[in-house]
């Protein structure tokens, strides 16, 4: 602490200073005085509980959404339902409206506009979050299950099961041992992007890193130690994702 | 027990079925031939409707089959069928899909369901593969298996489609088999096969299909020992 003042002295009186001097000096300004370590941790943790709202909503609407398209699709002709063609025509839609403009964007509306009124800048941002990539998912679940031979539809079927039984016994845990790998690539990447609603006022990581930035007139150090923070976690999750699937892959073996 | 009647199936322009008409009896065996490409899986397919015909009817026991309102579950339960790529489930054992159908559809307890599916298992051969997985199985086993899953069920027609064109040549015997075995028991067999011998063996009927339509029809002796048509004879003459 004396230390760091000391030196920090020198560099505003404009004295000379050597190369660890002012790694010292900045490294402590922007990580430690004040505590600020601690807002970096607070960052943290919203964007680790954001990320994990946004993952349940999204895989809950990418579930319901892949669900109905895929029901929807595989109807035989003549025997279609017009409530299941209303609600595939909405989703539709949905996923098009959602892939088709910037996560940027989105954020603006939904915390800017629709809940211009409300504080809570990360609920809206984990709401936005979960919406868009509940989006993603559907696609990711829908080719999951379309993926899985059809033959196995029609065994199921010509055995007299109904397409739900065929469906919940046959058709999903084959699709979900496909689906795991691209899920968990959607997961990285939501992980990131809740970095995002920074720019709605919700207090994540990026969020506290700018602060700091802006306090000290030094954007280097928490810009890059913010980026090694989310490297880290995506290196944490990656490994943690190898190890599941190896798991999986492990009921396979002859 | 099963009527066909003017039965069509077209897949967007191309007409596949051009107006078939059948009947078949209880315990009666019959098998199609033909070409690749002239409808005998499609016609197959259709009787237990995994396509659904353009037109025509299809009396299965008294209903009709292609009516809407029926449970088309119910029938299925019925009319087994066994298929050219086996369809086993592979992400459960063999026991389990054997007796998955049967249990959720009610028709036997968990307990019953696993007793016949081991006494069927026996009766194929492959009692010690119950608790295996479908890929540690060899074509042929996979086969045998899938025809006990469908015996399981009860069925009053068994359907096969081309159940030995995926299998190596040493495994189609062992296949062939279990099916003359079943035909024995007086079970009523529809077989779309390229393997003639069995159709000379076990057939009562032969059918022998051409572009959509049944060119000709009679017995093992009949279409084999003196076709009629140039169309059965040219056909014949290739895979003969």
């Amino acid at each position: 602490m004396e230390q760091f003042l000391a030196w920090k002295a020198m560099m505003a009186a404009g004295e000379p200073t050597n190369l660890w001097q002012q790694f010292y000096v900045l490294f402590y300004q922007a990580f430690i005085e004040n505590e600020r370590w601690l807002q970096y941790l607070n960052g943290v943790v919203t964007t680790l509980y954001v990320t994990v709202l946004a993952l349940a909503l999204g895989i809950i609407l990418g579930v319901l959404v892949a669900v109905v398209r895929t029901a929807h699709d595989q109807q035989r002709a003549g025997h279609r339902n017009p409530v299941l063609g209303f609600f595939n025509g909405i989703l539709k839609i949905y996923v098009t409206v959602i892939r088709g403009t910037p996560m940027m964007v989105q954020l603006m509306i939904m915390g800017l506009v629709i809940f211009a009124s409300s504080r809570n800048f990360v609920m809206v941002g984990a709401l936005t979050l979960g919406i868009n990539s509940g989006a993603y998912t559907a696609e990711i679940i829908r080719g999951g299950l379309m993926s899985v031979d059809q033959g196995q539809m029609e065994a199921g079927r010509s055995l007299g099961l109904n397409y739900k039984d065929t469906m919940r016994f046959v058709i999903i845990p084959q699709a979900i041992k496909a689906i795991l790998p691209a899920l968990g690539n959607e997961f990285i990447v939501l992980l990131k992007d809740t970095s995002l609603i920074s720019v709605i006022g919700g207090k994540e990581l990026l969020y506290a890193a700018r602060s700091v930035a802006a306090r000290n007139y030094e954007p280097m150090y928490p810009y890059v130690g913010a980026a090694i923070v989310y490297l880290l976690l995506v290196m944490l999750f990656t490994w943690l994702l190898g190890i599941f699937e190896r798991r999986l892959r492990a009921s396979d073996r002859r | 027990m099963i009527d066909v009647k003017d039965l069509r199936k077209s897949f967007g322009e191309l007409e596949v079925l051009k107006g078939v008409s059948q009947h078949i009896d209880k315990g009666e065996r019959v098998v199609l031939i033909g070409p690749s490409g002239s409808g005998k899986s499609t016609f197959l397919r259709c009787l237990n409707l995994l396509e659904e015909p353009s037109g025509g009817q299809i009396i299965f026991e008294g209903q009709d089959i292609t009516d809407p309102k029926i449970d088309i579950n119910k029938i299925r339960q019925k009319m087994g069928m066994v298929f050219q790529h086996f369809n086993l489930f592979p992400n459960m054992t063999i026991l389990k899909n054997i007796t998955l159908a049967p249990v959720r559809t009610g028709l036997m307890t968990k307990e019953a369901a696993e007793k016949e599916a081991r006494e069927l298992l026996k009766r194929v051969g492959l009692e010690d593969k119950a608790d295996g997985y479908p890929a540690q199985l060899s074509g042929g086993q996979k086969q045998r298996i899938a025809i006990v899953r469908a015996l399981c069920m009860h069925p009053e027609v068994m359907l096969f489609d081309e159940p030995t064109s995926a299998l190596d040549p040493e495994m189609v015997g062992e296949v062939l088999d279990v099916m003359k075995e079943l035909a024995k028991t007086g079970m009523t067999m529809i077989c779309v096969t390229h393997e003639m011998g069995f159709a000379r063996e076990v057939a009562d009927r032969v059918l022998f299909m051409d572009d959509g339509v049944i060119v000709e029809e009679g017995t093992p002796a009949e279409v084999f020992g003196a076709p009629k048509e140039k169309r059965t004879q040219e056909f014949l003459n290739k895979v003969l």
